[in-house]
């Protein structure tokens, strides 16, 4: 990374679980890389319901929400867009890792989520996406460039 | 001819050679180890072997069993092809086992939807969740429906079913319908394994340990009573594997875990002759082809001493170290995926060489969907080619006496003994999981095969080398079950939870909270009476957690 344009704040991101899938190896060696990568990082088991996200994302004045997905839980990803929307959190960046099949990463899209991660990806590639997710949301916040 | 000195003299000067041949061909190399972080020299010889172990190999059906648990081994009966079936409606799931039993299938597996793993039935989740990792089965009249013009007590089914076992309470129900003796029913209760949900899998948290310790035994004394032909009892080393645990890890943890639910079921007054040759393992199947042949064949021989020396066994049947195997999901990649239709083949090969008596291959779509029906015929006709053109299974252990798989198998041998003390040290499996230590420890390991894989020590086609831009042909838009057809069960299951008499199901989900409070009482007795009462297995896990306490994932980053 480019030492001039380091970012001057920590990116908060909460990376979770939704559904009913608890494998969690990919949440919990993401959770670490962007913690290594000097990222503010809230973590929770798997299996959160969709208002404990939204409240958790409330709370806890998050960037960026990652949800792991490796057994069709994105399925229910467009649920948690509305609900962030409804919450009035719009403008928190959304990322699905996970196994996402190209047809249903359309919907995924479309309904807002701000990427998705599939096998494969590098943690240099995720973390730096996420810092950039995270800059986006702040200035969409300060009503700066970037935003919605 | 030369005396044998004379040989020795020879073949020492001829090592030299080659080692001074090596050096100046290959130049200053950096050292090779595998996943479980043995070295990996370039050339094993007989000097790399103990004095007079090669005389100690054996032979197959015999301790320490290295070379195979039966003497005919894959010669006589090769392995079981267990493919694990599971998705939609008791229906789907239905019509997609009498087609396998068609082509000639005698064993099956049932994989239930998350949602049953989660203790939760179709009326409690997500309708487009119901049904796309799983089939829906949450009593038992789905499990009548999903067996229906099965025969139970012909077929051997193997079913995902953690603690506490509703599914074989439901299974046991319907088949009694049908006038089945339990005495003839075959199969496995995969996933029973309840320490291995806790370290790796989380597929369940359904109950607290010292809950779902207490039901796992219960159930073990209970089967062999009831039906005896059952095992209960499958230990899991795959979950582990798959969450990253090295293969050494992996093999080290399941013969902990194994030994740590023997010792329980010892301090109930059983008897390690009557349940231990009911015990069967599980494993995963990596890409390190070697590694994983001497895994199972360490692991072989480990057992063997753990069950009569440790656990004090007198029956060889007791000593013999049965094995389902699975090639690793983790290993396939989204990029290329017709690729992964050879490092299944890959793997295959190493679990058929380390001894398997059951296998899986996975579907090369599993990347990125549940596997396609297309999938899943080339991962049966990839064990079809290997047994049947490839001829694999002519020669019992083909590669028992290679200089380097015996070496490796003693190292391995020796790297899983000092994992399995460290977690002697720390009390035991139970202790050691509850604390976390295994946790820790395979965390650590995922996060280092991560760092080899991005650093490119570790080579993944298609994904850090020989990548190719075209790599999104073959993979078709993924289906999901039809909403409409999840919805109706949905409905129809609300209604005849309904029409049940109340009296009945309230008094069987007390009886389960009496057999909670008492002593001596069997929980997975009563489990099976809720099952016949026409509980589903909401109510039942849901009473069994209010009783027995609820299991929180151990949280470790």
């Amino acid at each position: 990374m480019n030492d001039t344009a380091a970012p001057a704040f920590r990116p908060r991101v909460l990376v979770t679980k939704i559904g009913l899938d608890g494998h969690d190896r990919g949440s919990r060696i993401v959770a670490a890389a962007c913690r290594d990568a000097g990222m503010e990082v809230i973590y929770t088991p798997p299996w959160q319901s969709i208002p404990a996200v939204v409240k958790l994302a409330l709370e806890e004045d998050v960037d960026v929400i990652g949800i792991s997905s490796l057994a069709t839980d994105h399925l229910v990803v467009p649920k948690l867009m509305a609900a962030l929307g409804d919450a009035g959190l719009g403008d928190v960046r959304v990322v699905v890792g996970g196994i996402v099949p190209e047809n249903e990463e359309r919907a995924l899209v479309a309904s807002g989520v701000r990427a998705v991660f599939h096998p494969g990806s590098t943690l240099d590639e995720i973390t730096t996406r996420i810092r950039d997710y995270a800059g986006e949301t702040r200035r969409a916040r300060t009503g700066g460039e970037g935003a919605r | 001819m030369n005396a044998p000195a004379d040989r020795s003299v020879a073949a020492a000067s001829a090592h030299e050679r080659w080692q001074r041949e090596y050096r100046e061909g290959v130049g200053d190399e950096r050292e090779i180890a595998n996943v479980s972080g043995i070295p990996v020299a370039p050339l094993y010889t007989a000097a790399d072997r103990p004095p007079g172990r090669d005389a100690a190999l054996g032979h197959p059906g015999q301790p320490d069993y290295t070379r195979g648990i039966y003497a005919t081994m894959h010669r006589g009966r090769t392995w079981t092809q267990r493919q694990l079936v599971g998705l939609g409606t008791p229906a789907d799931y239905n019509a997609r086992l009498l087609a396998l039993l068609e082509r000639g299938a005698t064993a099956v597996s049932l994989i239930p939807c998350n949602s049953v793993y989660r203790g939760l039935d179709a009326d409690s989740v997500d309708l487009e969740l119901l049904g796309t990792c799983g089939t829906v089965v949450n009593d038992a009249e789905h499990m009548a429906r999903c067996l229906d013009g099965v025969d139970v007590a012909r077929i051997s089914c193997a079913m995902n079913d953690p603690s506490p076992f509703t599914l074989l309470a439901f299974m046991l129900v319907a088949a009694e319908r049908r006038g089945i003796d339990w005495k003839q029913i075959t199969g496995t209760s995969n996933q029973s394994d309840y320490l291995s949900h806790f370290v790796a899998n989380h597929m369940f948290y359904r109950l607290a340990l010292p809950g779902a310790r207490r039901v796992l035994i219960d159930h073990i004394a209970w089967c062999r009573a009831h039906v005896p032909r059952w095992n209960p009892m499958s230990v899991v080393g795959q979950h582990m594997q798959q969450a990253g645990a090295t293969p050494a890890e992996a093999m080290a943890f399941t013969l902990s875990t194994a030994v740590q639910n023997a010792e329980d079921c010892i301090a109930r007054g059983m008897d390690p002759d009557e349940f231990l040759p009911r015990f069967t393992f599980f494993f995963d199947i990596s890409m390190s082809f070697f590694e994983e042949i001497a895994k199972f064949r360490a692991g072989r021989r480990i057992w063997a001493r753990l069950a009569r020396e440790r656990l004090g066994a007198k029956d060889e049947r007791a000593w013999r170290f049965k094995f389902h195997a699975q090639t690793s999901g983790v290993d396939l990649t989204r990029q290329q995926p017709l690729n992964n239709i050879a490092r299944v083949a890959a793997q295959a090969m190493a679990g058929i060489f380390g001894g398997l008596q059951s296998l899986h291959t996975d579907a090369y779509d599993e990347a990125y969907a549940t596997p396609s029906e297309a999938g899943a015929r080339i991962a049966i006709a990839t064990q079809n080619i290997l047994r049947e053109e490839a001829r694999l299974t002519d020669v019992i252990d083909p590669l028992g006496g290679s200089y380097y798989v015996e070496s490796l198998t003693d190292a391995m041998e020796e790297k899983i003994v000092a994992i399995m003390t460290t977690v002697d040290d720390a009390g035991g499996m139970y202790k050691a999981v509850e604390s976390g230590l295994v946790q820790r420890t395979i965390g650590a390991s995922a996060m280092r095969f991560q760092q080899r894989v991005e650093s490119g020590e570790q080579v993944v086609v298609g994904v850090n080398k020989y990548r190719a831009d075209d790599d999104a042909e073959h993979r078709p838009p993924v289906e999901r079950p039809d909403r409409d057809a999840m919805q109706r069960l949905r409905d129809a299951f609300v209604a005849a939870k309904a029409r049940r008499p109340a009296a009945a199901v309230a008094g069987a989900l007390d009886g389960l909270t009496r057999a909670a409070e008492s002593k001596d009482g069997n929980l997975f007795a009563a489990v099976v009476d809720a099952a016949r009462a026409g509980c589903s297995n909401e109510e039942i896990c849901t009473r069994l957690r209010r009783d027995l306490g609820f299991g929180h994932p151990l949280v470790i980053v």
